[in-house]
């Protein structure tokens, strides 16, 4: 494991995760530099959500450790957030209740003030319009964007996307890497992203992870990602180019 | 006549295998030196054992013990089995074996269903206790209360009013023409009343709360469990319990009596009106039996009754919810389903059980 130049602001090591006798994360190491969007393939049923998951802090690791920061993850969860797959926003509250949700429930702000910045909120992520609509009323690529909205409303130092492209068409994929690559440069937040879209993350991110049975088979840049002679890598590698390849994102 | 059938196998017999769950190691292997029984040769051990001899080789081809005996049959040394003296030693053999599979298998179920309930309710423990503890961390702790104060209380009353009215005119009726077969008819309003404050109304009461508010609080907990909205609330730093669960046990706390006593008053009202208005007996007598029969005491067993039956069943009903995820062989909305089933039979079940306890503390 090479260690990247950038400080990590995420540090795992040894991590282990076992459901009854199935072996899902055997010892995984992982460094995430700070300020960095941090892509991690894998095929399904590989670990990549296990190991989102315990990197949250919602799965307890059988071995290993996850450090944030230097510090122990203990304890910093209102430093991190988590953009489930599903989304996971309570239909029963409308768009400005759910972003403003975190904040009522964590923060010390006044009722105005949180809703002062639940709607800042939703103004950044362009859904200014539909603060009373409820989840439900909302398409997928909305929905989404209001899930980010409340992961981001807290400003978190650190932010958890699990496949935020699955079920999605090539142009909606493309559209929420970019998205992700916007807000990590507005919000200035340090992004770990578990996906299949090998092409769209390549093209996003700053760094690449590969896990295989359980561990880290390849870490490296997108650029080291594509020139690796590694057999497993150049499995991969076929996925990273193809005639549906949208184009790349545009990154300033 | 007991004999020892020993000696002839002495490494078979070392592992002694009668209480293995495979019965075909009874026979085929070894297990019969350390078995006594009934020979039926009498004083004749070296045929009896020549004989069983030969079936045990028979058997160890791999058939007696099985579910299947025809198999044996199959099998060489048929026509020393042919007797029926044979069969019955067999059989008695094979039971014993069976017998004592079956006891060991029971045993194992009581004591996995018995430390399974055990951890259900140190689960259930814990949970009440985070739940209760969590009015310390949850903030808008009172504007969640009110909300489940709603759910719970003004959207059961209705049900609670419609179910104490037809209560009290049963009441009524049955009580007026029983009491009037010994001349008792004047004790309705006694009859009626202290049925109603230390019974019926804390249970009825409690049971309609459960299928009303008690099945949908499950559900929408389901729900949120299974579209992983709890989750999202522990990434958020934000205590699903405190924030879930204790405004809707807090509620209860003041939602159970409240409806409890609003029945009991429903429940008097129709029985004056089925005893009075359409028997015939006169309201001034029955508000006076009322009046004079109900006690401070009655009304604290009310209250204490409800109060109970609420913290119990809206916790019951609240796990329940909370615990979809672990609901086996299941999933999806099948779970929810599954999880609001078993809190309204759980909840309605601890009610009664709950009832007769305090009954028994209190009478």
């Amino acid at each position: 494991m090479i260690r990247p130049p950038v400080p990590p602001i995420l540090e795992v090591h040894g991590l282990r995760k076992r459901f009854g006798e199935h072996l899902v994360l055997d010892s995984v190491n992982l460094l995430v530099p700070r300020g960095s969007i941090v892509s991690v393939f894998g095929r399904s049923g590989a670990g990549k959500s296990v190991l989102l998951k315990c990197l949250a802090g919602l799965l307890t690791p059988d071995a290993g450790e996850v450090r944030f920061d230097n510090g122990l993850l203990h304890g910093v969860r209102r430093r991190c957030s988590y953009l489930f797959q599903a989304n996971a926003l309570f239909d029963s509250m409308t768009a400005l209740e759910n972003v403003a949700l975190p904040l009522e429930q964590t923060s010390r702000l006044g009722s105005r003030e949180i809703a002062h910045a639940a709607r800042d909120a939703l103004k950044n992520l362009g859904l200014e319009k539909f603060p009373d609509h409820f989840p439900a009323q909302l398409s997928g690529g909305m929905q989404k964007r209001l899930a980010l909205a409340r992961a981001l409303v807290m400003r978190p130092e650190l932010v958890l996307f699990d496949e935020p492209t699955a079920g999605l068409d090539p142009l909606a994929r493309n559209a929420v890497f970019a998205m992700i690559v916007q807000y990590r440069q507005q919000f200035d937040f340090t992004a770990v992203v578990v996906t299949h879209d090998v092409p769209e993350a390549l093209s996003a991110s700053d760094r690449v992870a590969l896990l295989e049975d359980g561990r880290i088979c390849f870490e490296g840049t997108p650029a080291e990602f594509v020139a690796s002679s590694d057999c497993i890598v150049r499995s991969w590698q076929q996925y990273s180019r193809g005639p549906d390849q949208p184009q790349p994102i545009a990154r300033s | 006549m007991a004999t020892a059938v020993s000696g002839r196998w002495p490494r078979a017999a070392s592992t002694g295998s009668l209480g293995q769950a495979n019965p075909q190691a009874l026979i085929g292997q070894s297990p019969l030196p350390s078995v006594f029984f009934s020979s039926p040769f009498g004083r004749e051990p070296a045929r009896w054992r020549l004989r069983f001899l030969v079936v045990g080789r028979a058997a160890s081809t791999g058939s007696l013990g099985q579910a299947n005996p025809q198999a044996l049959t199959g099998q060489s040394p048929l026509p020393l089995l042919a007797s029926s003296l044979h069969r019955t030693s067999l059989a008695k053999v094979r039971s014993l074996n069976y017998g004592v599979v079956r006891m060991k298998r029971l045993l194992q179920a009581v004591g996995r269903d018995g430390l399974a309930a055990v951890a259900g309710f140190g689960d259930f423990a814990l949970f009440l206790s985070r739940a209760v503890t969590g009015a310390l961390v949850t903030r808008q702790l009172g504007r969640r209360w009110v909300r489940a104060v709603h759910e719970q209380g003004v959207r059961c009353i209705p049900v609670v009013t419609i179910v104490g009215l037809f209560a009290g005119l049963v009441l009524g009726l049955q009580g007026y023409y029983v009491l009037t077969r010994f001349g008792s008819a004047g004790m309705l309003g006694t009859f009626v009343s202290l049925t109603l404050t230390r019974e019926l109304a804390p249970v009825l009461a409690a049971l309609m709360i459960v299928g009303q508010a008690g099945s949908a609080m499950a559900a929408e907990i389901g729900i949120h469990r299974n579209s992983e909205q709890i989750d999202a609330l522990v990434t958020m730093g934000i205590d699903p319990l405190g924030y879930l669960i204790t405004p809707r046990l807090f509620a209860a706390l003041i939602v159970f009596p409240i409806l409890t006593v609003a029945f009991t008053l429903v429940g008097l009202a129709g029985g004056y009106l089925s005893g009075s208005a359409l028997l015939g007996l006169d309201g001034g007598v029955y508000w006076s039996a009322v009046h004079s029969a109900i006690r401070p005491a009655d009304v604290r067993e009310c209250i204490l009754k409800a109060l109970i039956f609420g913290l119990i069943t809206m916790a019951i009903c609240c796990h329940s919810g909370f615990t979809t995820h672990r609901r086996t062989g299941v999933g999806g909305s099948r779970a929810v389903s599954a999880s609001t089933t078993r809190a309204v039979v759980l909840a309605s079940v601890a009610t009664l059980a709950a009832d007769y306890l305090i009954t028994s503390f209190l009478v």
